[in-house]
């Protein structure tokens, strides 16, 4: 009873913060428009530049097509859109400018704040993203195969690379309790997601090794790993790999959240809040 | 007896910051050892506040009194001796003890700048489970005494100072806490403003019953709402008691001001003489003497009117923090 009491607070804590989102949201259409535009570029170009390799080395890449890669770049800007977060250039603001004391106060976990947050400003880009690559689609002609199991195992696949990546990057920004660099830390960490999540080209394209290494490290099961799987590029076996590979990493990552959430705090509350 | 609603016992806060040359040679050096210097904040402090009081919480910048109310509200953790709010360890910051405080910082937004005040208010409403009833009837009476009416639905960052403070006021009361910490509410505020703010404070005390600690830099927040102050100073208690006895102590002096027929006359044999003007005489005796003074002045002088006055309370504050540091 209490366990579904306290969920149905935070829905409501949820279903508010939606609307608190949408109302400051909609204040700056142009900076969205602009942030929608970097968001669509950057897989644009990677896009671009793959399907002329592609073309130009006999129609094939590394068992990618121009369409093939088409078809990559369209699901991965639309799996990093919902998988997307932007947390760590916050709380560096959040620490200096003191407010986080405000959230420290409240009777809640700050984390759902931004939970619902990230959630509520997806509700509203996605649908805009989904239409901008229907578009592309008719340009650049995408194609992949589908079967069922492998749709159906994205649905999976799409929520725990979200919870991951959302809690990864949520523990990440702590690193803001203890240095003012944060910048450095967060360039570190996007270069590595550049290459290791499958951003910069799909992680088949890589050597054997840094395949692996991709493997352990968390990047690829927040990205690269939802984009494969939808276009069934994946054996069964390998998709319940994955699975069980990203809800490790979901764990491990509640672990390490807890931990230096506790610690972050007890050092915000050391040096003056 | 009633148990105190904050009770204080030599409560410390230490920081401990890294120290620096200026300098290239220092920075080098720091870069492979730093020395680290113990800056104590709050040092030793101890009172205890009854549930419904107001009292004033005075002291120079950098007293400790900001450090004192965020140990008091959970923020800071403390590095020795105890505090207690309501019974709970602040520090332990339980959601039961953290839904019935709340902090005010005068130069700090909790509301949500691109948006209408009162959609903070329902995140608000949702983070503090409030019904919608108490919710409604709390947010009513809050407009009321506010004025808040046409604030509310305007995007924060459209109102001025002193719109966004009542409203910052406003969110941190809507669930009715019992104990309250108002760091520097009024500041930056004009006049008009920093009375109607005062005046909500000491209706929200009286309405409610919640116990108030507040800091300020002007003393006429202090008079009007606060029979007893806290001083400190160093982060140590200096003074706890009346305001009127916080004059008694500090004070060694009364001020007299005589209005004489004769604009000429020398008053310098009675005391200091600190302004005059049409024969507006004002003059600084140490207290001791006031009695007899005033006796003098009547007897050899043509007065019209005297009047013995205790000096204006912030030069008493101000002789308080310069004898300290003497």
């Amino acid at each position: 009873m209490i366990v579904l009491q306290e969920i149905r607070n935070l829905l409501r804590l949820y279903a508010q913060q939606f609307k608190t989102t949408f109302a400051s949201m909609v204040q700056y259409r142009a900076s969205l428009f602009i942030w929608m535009i970097s968001q669509v570029l950057e897989p644009l170009v990677y896009l671009i530049v793959w399907s002329t390799v592609s073309n130009s080395s006999g129609g094939s890449v590394g068992g990618y097509t121009a369409q093939g890669f088409a078809a990559y770049y369209l699901a991965l800007m639309l799996v990093n859109q919902f998988t997307y977060t932007w947390i760590m250039w916050e709380y560096e603001y959040r620490v200096r400018q003191g407010q986080l004391s405000f959230a420290l106060l409240k009777p809640v976990h700050p984390i759902h704040s931004d939970i619902a947050d990230n959630l509520s400003s997806k509700l509203i880009t996605l649908p805009i993203l989904a239409v901008v690559a229907a578009g592309l689609a008719l340009i650049f002609h995408p194609t992949a195969a589908f079967n069922w199991w492998a749709g159906l195992a994205f649905i999976p696949a799409i929520i725990l690379a979200f919870l991951v990546r959302f809690l990864l990057e949520w523990t990440l920004a702590l690193s803001a309790f203890w240095t003012t660099r944060v910048n450095a830390i967060n360039q570190v960490y996007f270069i590595l997601m550049l290459f290791l999540a499958g951003q910069i080209a799909p992680l088949s394209l890589f050597p054997h090794w840094l395949q692996i290494v991709a493997d352990i490290l968390p990047f690829r099961w927040m990205l690269g790993f939802p984009v494969e799987l939808v276009l069934s590029r994946l054996s069964p076996a390998q998709a319940l790999l994955g699975l069980a590979a990203q809800s490790t990493w979901v764990f491990i990552s509640l672990i390490l959240i807890r931990l230096i959430w506790r610690a972050g705090v007890r050092v915000y509350s050391a040096v003056g809040a | 007896m009633t148990e105190p609603a904050i009770h204080l016992h030599e409560l410390c806060k230490t920081y401990r910051v890294p120290e620096r040359e200026s300098g290239m040679r220092a920075a080098l050096k720091s870069l492979f050892h730093r020395r680290m210097q113990d800056i104590n904040a709050v040092d030793g402090l101890s009172f205890d506040l009854n549930p419904g009081e107001i009292v004033g919480f005075l002291g120079p910048n950098g007293a400790g009194k900001t450090t004192t109310l965020k140990m008091l509200s959970g923020l800071l953790h403390p590095t020795g001796g105890e505090c207690m709010v309501l019974g709970s360890v602040p520090w332990k910051r339980e959601r039961t003890f953290l839904r019935q405080i709340t902090l005010v910082m005068g130069q700090r937004n909790q509301l949500v700048w691109d948006i209408p005040a009162s959609d903070s208010f329902e995140l608000n409403r949702v983070i503090y489970r409030l019904s919608p009833a108490d919710f409604r009837r709390t947010l009513n009476e809050l407009t009321e005494l506010l004025e808040l009416g046409p604030l509310l639905k305007k995007p924060v960052r459209n109102l001025s100072l002193g719109e966004r403070m009542k409203c910052e006021i406003a969110a941190a009361l809507l669930h009715r806490p019992q104990v309250v910490f108002l760091d520097e509410p009024t500041i930056g505020l004009d006049v008009t403003m920093q009375r109607r703010i005062r005046t909500f404070i000491a209706e929200y005390n009286r309405r409610s019953g919640a116990t108030v600690l507040l800091t300020s830099h002007y003393m006429a927040d202090v008079a009007a709402l606060c029979k007893r102050v806290i001083v400190i100073h160093h982060g140590r208690l200096l003074f706890d008691g009346d305001l009127s006895g916080l004059v008694q102590q500090f004070t060694a002096h009364k001020t007299i001001i005589v209005q004489l027929e004769d604009c000429q006359a020398s008053l310098h044999a009675y005391g200091e003489v600190l302004n005059c003007e049409d024969g507006r005489f004002t003059l600084r005796v140490p207290k001791a003497q006031t009695a007899q003074v005033t006796e003098r002045l009547l007897a050899d002088l043509p007065v019209i009117d005297l009047l013995v006055e205790d000096p204006p309370i912030e030069e008493v504050i101000d002789q308080v923090f310069t004898q300290e540091t003497a």
